[in-house]
């Protein structure tokens, strides 16, 4: 497709650090977790927040990691909200103290998303792999304080998805305008969790009138967004407007990608601001034109009066699932790859004791790190 | 048709911005943003709780020299019907 027809991207999520106290066992963080010595700087980040407005980006979430742990966030957003970003701050909630979230309100962030893990205190927290709900809850009270809009988001999974209705309640008392339910997608560390994480075909049936029920008795008052799982889905999910549209992810290290995802098609490699403009990454980089437009597509999408639909589904599904990220995204029921969907819910349905998370973890401290400890003591 | 007497306003959550790089306003709310035309952004413009749906008919109608309260009725109901635009009262 050539530059000329682009159109201006709109969202722009900064995953400015990937520290995080929680363990999540469907983060979708990379496996690779990066260290704080790689993260971009503030001025760094101001200068790519800058040269996102200026071409076109109108929604900017500040995610991570907790994005908390940086302790410049404040200044971030203060440059963000100058720019004339709709920001978005996307926390666990922990390291949120009321110092804090005043600074945060008049530095003039938009909008504060919580994740909770559960309904049920002991499972949330297991599932979480730290204490973490008192902390939680204080933090919601103090974006309810700050009076900037407010948003519980819960990721659902085999674990958590049966409590569905009472994470529904949870939410609307903690005062939230908004709940995400967002079933998990089989990226990052859910990957290597899938059989513990995937839902019965079963358990979203009996969810699915809860959720209808609480949208109607809500209306005016909480908005619900539920997402669906894609892996239960006849076709794919359409990723952002297809690759490269609409939308771009910032890694901690500055590396530009077109998904959160994207790291993981290997094939590829992706630019970053330390080396390159914004403009220049967004417009012409090898990365993200690799799947623009649909010269790149392969039977039985070429052909497919769909493909304008969802654009062949996701190219980072495609990849993990067959190891070759042209290929028809496996969800799609026309895909001759579409068994390996249906292997898996099989699977989800025939296990009896759900296995073991892997819980998220970041790379041990290198050598030198872990000399410069010793050294101090510490 | 939203009613004349309703006192429309912004849902809580969303701003409205003038977007230079797209040379019109835009109406950003999480996870979101609309695209206004420029009649679409005076009328959001003139969304703040205090005036009604017939003040805002009003005031655009004497600038476009039409009657346009019907026109903003319905297109204010269509953002109501998205939770985007609240009755004040």
């Amino acid at each position: 497709m050539p530059s000329e027809t682009l159109q201006a991207p709109t969202t722009l999520l900064a995953e400015i650090t990937h520290r995080c106290p929680l363990h999540c066992p469907y983060c979708s963080n990379p496996l690779d977790l990066q260290r704080a010595e790689a993260e971009l700087s503030a001025d760094e980040w101001k200068r790519v927040f800058s040269e996102a407005r200026a071409l076109g980006v109108l929604q900017l979430g500040l995610s991570g990691g907790e994005p908390l742990l940086r302790k410049d966030l404040e200044t971030l957003v203060d440059h963000a909200r100058r720019t004339g970003l709709y920001t978005t701050l996307v926390t666990s909630g922990l390291g949120l103290t009321r110092e804090r979230a005043l600074r945060l309100r008049d530095a003039g962030i938009d909008h504060v998303q919580i994740s909770f893990q559960d309904s049920d205190r002991a499972n949330a927290e297991r599932i979480a792999g730290i204490t973490s709900v008192d902390k939680k809850v204080a933090a919601a009270a103090l974006v309810r304080e700050m009076g900037v809009a407010f948003s519980v988001n819960v990721v659902l999974h085999r674990g958590n998805l049966d409590h569905i209705g009472e994470i529904i309640e949870l939410a609307a008392s903690l005062g939230a305008d908004r709940l995400e339910l967002a079933n998990t997608q089989y990226y990052g560390w859910a990957t290597l969790n899938r059989d513990a994480l995937m839902p019965t075909r079963a358990q979203l049936d009996a969810a699915e009138p809860v959720v209808d029920a609480a949208v109607a008795r809500y209306r005016g008052k909480m908005q619900i967004i539920y997402v669906l799982p894609d892996y239960y889905s006849q076709y794919p999910k359409a990723c952002y407007g297809g690759w490269g549209s609409v939308y771009i992810v910032l890694g901690p290290d500055g590396r530009v990608l077109p998904c959160h995802a994207a790291t993981q098609i290997t094939s590829l490699s992706f630019d970053t601001v330390r080396d390159h403009s914004l403009e220049w990454i967004w417009r012409d980089s090898p990365g993200f034109r690799a799947f623009r437009g649909d010269d790149w597509m392969r039977e039985p999408c070429r052909s497919c009066p769909r493909k304008t639909v969802d654009f062949g589904g996701c190219r980072c599904q495609a990849f993990l699932l067959t190891g070759d990220a042209r290929n028809t995204d496996p969800v799609c029921s026309l895909s001759p790859n579409r068994h390996m969907i249906d292997e898996a819910l099989a699977v989800a349905a025939g296990i009896d004791a759900v296995p073991a998370y892997t819980y998220r973890t970041m790379p041990p401290a290198t050598a030198a790190a872990a000399r410069v400890k010793a050294a101090i003591g510490d | 048709m939203m009613p004349l007497t309703a006192r429309p306003r912004l849902w809580r959550l969303a701003r409205l911005e003038f977007d230079p790089v797209r040379n019109r306003r835009v109406l950003l709310y999480p996870e979101g943003a609309m695209l206004l035309n420029d009649t679409g952004g005076e009328v959001l413009a003139l969304c703040d709780g205090t005036r009604t749906v017939a003040d805002i008919g009003a005031e655009l109608g004497t600038k476009y020299n039409a009657d346009v309260t019907t026109d903003v009725a319905t297109y204010l109901a269509k953002l109501a019907e998205r939770e985007l635009v609240h009755d004040a009262q």
